[in-house]
């Protein structure tokens, strides 16, 4: 039985795009995936010094609306996300865990000051969508070039890498589903 | 691949949480710490390939964790992470030894080159040990000379247990080329392109001795500043050549039949177990059996080691392989001292075939090397080599009489200094004088 993941669009966020991404997750993971709306008190997690949200915090107050607890959950928000020690992430797992998180407030083409390109922010979103839930699913970092699990701390190299996984990270999944 | 080891230090809850997660995803095996002393008790169970240390802490101050944590193991990278960008800590932290420094809250993207750089760094250091080893036995392994039939049987058996990965112990008077055997056995083993490490029992002291083949921990005795690697350690992987082990003491027979029992043993002054894959290859110059018989030698352990024996014959039983070798350390000291090529002139090779060389090879390798620096003709003669060896000083030594040992000697200091005999004189220890009646007696020109 494939583990089936939940797209949960945070606090209002709903991109017309989001079918996209559903069906980008489902290709890349072989998994059943939906989408459904969650309401997260997030001011617990607002540092007004850094004017970010702390995604850990983020992440455990997604964990609490979990509907399956079968299912892998991932948070789709737009709000800037922090860990304590860096001063960004793109988004925010646990290895082998329940959910993740993923913003896509740095994915934006206009965040660097270049103008806006959907197609490049839609393909950015799967690809860190499939990474953070790579782990949720036990990935570690992968060295191939054009795997989804290698990682990317800034855009660019979100861009150099495909949304999906290399033959080897692939083989570990078949493995994994069989178990 | 092994899995790369980070200690995170930092009295934050959420800073160890996040980045251990981080650092997890990154494939690493995360351990943390909140404070010094913990750090520390963690990089005693260690080893740590990087320590990622906030300075800002309560209790110990970050410098003094640095410096206990460098000490504890010098070869894990220290970066340290601090709240505030202070410079003056950051040059210190430098100067200790810290491979670099960042300030919260952390580019993700600085993190992952710092520690990407550090591991590099510490993979080149770690290369360059053992291409420094590799290079230095490449330069050791030499060839063995030698036709005569006994060396043959010699380099047959060589290579039989070169095949295995038995325990060797290599007979044999000094000099006689024991070592040389022993990395040629390394040299075509399976174990090659790890190290050889050789230890001579004979010429360290027994508690000295313990920590060279065990290793020690930090304070394990005075003295002790680092934890160092004993070198049964450093042979993981190749062998061990343990030389005059009939000298080992009677408690060491018993740590070295543990270890070859095991291959697990502590360092000095650790109660952690280390395992070392490695092949022992021994050699004396003792008659172990009678040892053994005499209970100086413990009979186990003899029987551990003496799986196969080699045993190395005296240069004066195989005559045939004595210009052989001589002419072999003629061309490896020409080309040392960037000195043209010598013949051995006919005189001096039957000086050097007859005399007995209780010295063995290595003492022909001196008289050869010895006539390569004094001598100037395009042939080595016998006036070349040292003294004892041109008279024939090992063939019949008592039936010479000490006249003829004094005119010999006379004749040569004479030589030595251009038939000056004052300066003669005065190095014999004799007045002119006496030196002319004697140079009279004798018959001898100058
Ligand atoms: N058969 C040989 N061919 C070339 N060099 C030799 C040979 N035997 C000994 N030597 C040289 O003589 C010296 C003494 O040899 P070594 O192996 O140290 O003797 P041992 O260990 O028996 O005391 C070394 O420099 C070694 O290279
Ligand atoms: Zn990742
Ligand atoms: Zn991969």
């Amino acid at each position: 039985m494939p583990v089936p993941v939940h797209v949960a669009l945070l606090n209002g966020y709903a991109p017309r795009w989001t079918d996209a991404l559903v069906s980008g997750i489902a290709d890349a993971l072989s998994v059943p995936v939906e989408a459904f709306p969650v309401e997260l008190d997030t001011v617990v997690a607002f540092a007004p010094g850094r004017r970010q949200y702390h995604a850990t915090l983020l992440l455990a107050a997604l964990l609490r609306h979990r509907r399956d607890p079968a299912a892998k959950i991932l948070g789709l928000t737009s709000m800037d996300l922090f860990i304590p020690v860096l001063t960004f992430v793109f988004g925010q797992s646990q290895l082998d865990g329940p959910g993740a998180i993923v913003s896509t407030h740095r994915l934006h083409s206009e965040y660097y000051g270049l103008p806006p390109d959907e197609g490049r922010l839609v393909d950015r979103a799967i690809k860190e969508a499939v990474h953070e839930l790579g782990h949720a699913f036990g990935f570690v970092h992968c060295p191939e070039a054009d795997c989804v699990m290698r990682a990317s701390t800034y855009v660019e190299e979100v861009d150099l890498k495909a949304s999906e996984f290399c033959s080897r990270c692939t083989r570990s999944l078949e493995e994994a589903g069989r178990r | 691949m092994t899995t790369r080891k980070i200690l995170i230090v930092d009295d934050e809850l959420s800073v160890r949480g996040s980045l251990e997660e981080w650092f997890r995803e990154d494939g690493f095996h995360v351990e943390t710490a909140e404070d010094g002393n913990r750090a520390i008790a963690k990089m005693e169970a260690g080893p740590y390939d990087i320590v990622l240390l906030d300075l800002k802490m309560p209790g110990m101050d970050g410098i003094t964790v640095q410096r206990r944590v460098r000490e504890i193991d010098p070869g894990a990278a220290i970066i340290i992470l601090t709240a505030y960008a202070s410079v003056e800590t950051a040059v210190e932290a430098l100067k200790l030894g810290a491979f670099d420094y960042i300030t919260k809250p952390v580019d993700p993207d600085d993190l992952s080159n710092l520690v990407r750089n550090a591991l590099r760094q510490k993979e080149l250091a770690e290369e360059n040990l053992r291409l420094k080893e590799k290079v230095s036995e490449l330069i050791q392994s030499a060839p063995i000379i030698g036709g005569s039939p006994k060396m043959r049987r010699v380099l047959d058996t060589i290579r039989t247990v070169a095949e295995t990965d038995s325990t060797v112990v290599i007979r044999g008077e000094s000099g006689t080329g024991k070592e040389l055997v022993a990395r040629s056995i390394h040299a075509q083993s399976k174990r090659r392109f790890f190290p050889i490490v050789a230890v001579n029992a004979g010429s360290i002291p027994e508690t000295l001795l313990e920590s060279e083949l065990f290793g020690h921990e930090k304070g394990a005795f005075t003295g002790a500043q680092y934890r160092r690697k004993g070198k049964i350690e450093l042979a993981h992987g190749g062998t061990l050549f343990l030389d005059e082990i009939g000298d080992v003491t009677p408690k060491m027979q018993i740590d070295l039949l543990r270890v070859l029992e095991t291959k697990r043993f502590t360092r000095l002054g650790g109660n952690q177990e280390v395992s070392s894959d490695f092949r022992l290859v021994c050699a004396t110059h003792k008659n172990l059996e009678q040892m053994v018989s005499e209970g100086a030698f413990r009979e186990d352990l003899y029987y551990r080691i003496n799986v196969f024996g080699i045993e190395v014959p005296p240069l004066r039983e195989r005559p045939e392989d004595i210009l052989e070798l001589a002419r072999f350390f003629v061309e490896k000291y020409a080309r040392a001292m960037g000195k043209p090529l010598r013949s051995i002139a006919p005189a001096a090779e039957e000086v050097l075939v007859r005399y007995r060389w209780p010295g063995n090879v290595r003492e022909l390798e001196n008289a050869i090397e010895r006539a390569m620096v004094i001598g100037q003709g395009p042939a080595i003669e016998p006036g070349d080599l040292p003294l004892h060896i041109e008279s024939g000083g090992g063939t019949e030594p008592a039936a010479r009489s000490l006249a003829a040992v004094e005119k010999e000697h006379i004749e040569r200091v004479l030589q030595e200094f251009d038939g000056n005999v004052t300066r003669a004189a005065k190095t014999l220890g004799i007045d002119r004088a006496t030196l002319y009646n004697k140079l009279k007696r004798y018959g001898i020109r100058r």
